[in-house]
């Protein structure tokens, strides 16, 4: 499973991707964390407001920081 | 509370759902609690900070330090339990508002009728000030005309809530009120004025070729324990990052009460030197503070003799009109359309001062 951090670099991005990585850790979940960077990209994703978090290519939130627990929720419910 | 939110968010539970029922009841629960502790420790903290001042330090009028210090204890809880509390009601109201439904209600929107849609979803609409490029383009992108969409764009940041709950407090209904007015009117307006010189041609060709795709709105299926949750983030959140140039902001406003003498700002920012008004906005747009440290001393300024309309102009272009937010709207707008911009809501606030300037005075 393929966990998509979407967002060109503003600290709420950062944060959001750190929960990730904390929230895979945390359940020993299988996946990998893909960061999207470039706006025509992220645009893709019918994102208007970052950070977006994606899994696999569907937006699970956006323009909020999940915590890390809200991400292992979402994670466990794939 | 960890626990439930995870499987509210993991679940995506529908309304109708019986755990639904019992979280919603929970936090109903937790808010009324809540929300009676503030009631009754709002009407006591008048008496509550003179035990703390006025009793051991002598009434409020006995010296220049007592009246400075009476002022900041009283006025940062009672700014800070104001700003929670209008916070997090936003942040419940926001959650109906998302960027895809917005766009959604603006598509194909003709001039005025849209423009004055646009600034209102401005204010309701939950963005930061980083995603206003692909808010842009997504709006652009949708059929959401231009004009329109810069009307969103100038309201979101203008008709700040956190300025509006601290000029509700410090300052005074009236005040409150004439700043949101005016600030939705020069987006209105403002984004009118570009709409109809037509400036299409002064967006980068690269935003007209971005692909958008499509992505599903949740917020219908969200459910009332989930709103309640996202008010408590946009509390935790907003408060977090500005209680400290609060509590900075009174302070310095504490020490212009105490020892500034009082007509001292009269002749420097009174209604009677016209070009006070331009003078404020030149000063104000390159400053870039958050509306928590500018309004106490907005206030402060006030008691001393300065002009309602000046001050007024200073404060908008400090919050509304930055160099950072032009720098990034570059991005989309050529160098002309970015001129435009910024003269017309510069020139806009310079109005809304002489106005009120006149109107005062």
């Amino acid at each position: 499973m393929k966990v998509q951090i979407l967002g060109m670099g503003c600290p709420k991005c950062k944060q959001l991707a750190a929960n990730a990585e904390a929230a895979i850790e945390g359940g020993g979940v299988d996946a990998e964390i893909e960061k999207i960077d470039k706006l025509p990209e992220i645009m893709q994703f019918g994102v208007m407001v970052t950070p977006a978090l994606a899994i696999d290519g569907e937006v699970k939130a956006a323009g909020k920081v999940l915590s890390a627990a809200e991400i292992r929720g979402i994670l466990e419910g794939e | 509370m960890a626990d439930d939110a995870i499987r509210a968010d993991g679940a995506y539970g529908g309304p109708g759902d019986v755990s639904e029922e019992r979280r919603l009841l929970v936090r109903l629960g937790i808010l009324a609690v809540a929300l009676t502790a503030w009631v009754l420790l709002y009407r006591r903290l008048s008496p509550l900070t003179c035990g703390l001042i006025c009793v051991p330090l002598g009434p409020k009028e006995a010296s220049r330090l007592v009246s400075a210090l009476w002022f900041f204890a009283y006025e940062v809880p009672k700014v800070l339990m104001l700003l929670a509390l209008v916070v997090f009601g936003v942040g419940v109201i926001r959650t109906f508002f998302t960027p895809q439904r917005t766009r959604a209600m603006l598509a194909g929107r003709r001039q005025a009728v849209g423009n004055v849609l646009a600034a209102g979803l401005g204010v309701a609409t939950p963005f930061c000030s980083c995603s206003a490029v692909p808010l842009f383009i997504g709006f652009v992108e949708a059929g959401v005309p231009l004009g329109v969409t810069l009307s969103f764009l100038i309201a979101a940041p203008m008709v700040n809530e956190v300025a509006l709950v601290l000029l509700l407090g410090l300052v005074g209904w009236e005040v409150a009120a004439i700043y949101l007015g005016a600030g939705l009117a020069l987006a209105i307006i403002a984004g009118w004025i570009i709409g109809r010189l037509r400036m299409e041609r002064y967006v980068e060709e690269w935003v007209y070729e971005i692909q958008m795709g499509e992505q599903e709105t949740d917020s219908h299926s969200m459910t009332w324990s989930r709103r309640i949750d996202e008010g408590v983030v946009a509390l935790r959140e907003i408060v977090g990052r500005v209680w400290l140039y609060v509590v900075i902001g009174i302070a310095v406003g504490a020490g212009i009460h105490g020892y500034v003498p009082e007509d001292a700002m009269t002749r420097i920012m009174g209604a009677d030197a016209w070009w006070t008004v331009p003078a404020a906005v030149i000063v104000g747009v390159p400053m870039y503070s958050n509306a928590a440290g500018i309004v106490p001393v907005v206030e402060a300024l006030l008691g001393k003799g300065a002009a309602l309309g000046t001050v007024l102009a200073f404060m908008m272009s400090v919050i509304a009109l930055s160099l950072p937010e032009a720098i990034i709207l570059r991005k989309v707008l050529k160098p002309r359309l970015i001129a435009l911009f910024l003269g017309i809501v510069a020139a806009g606030i310079v109005a809304v001062g002489f106005l009120f300037n006149a109107i005062m005075s």
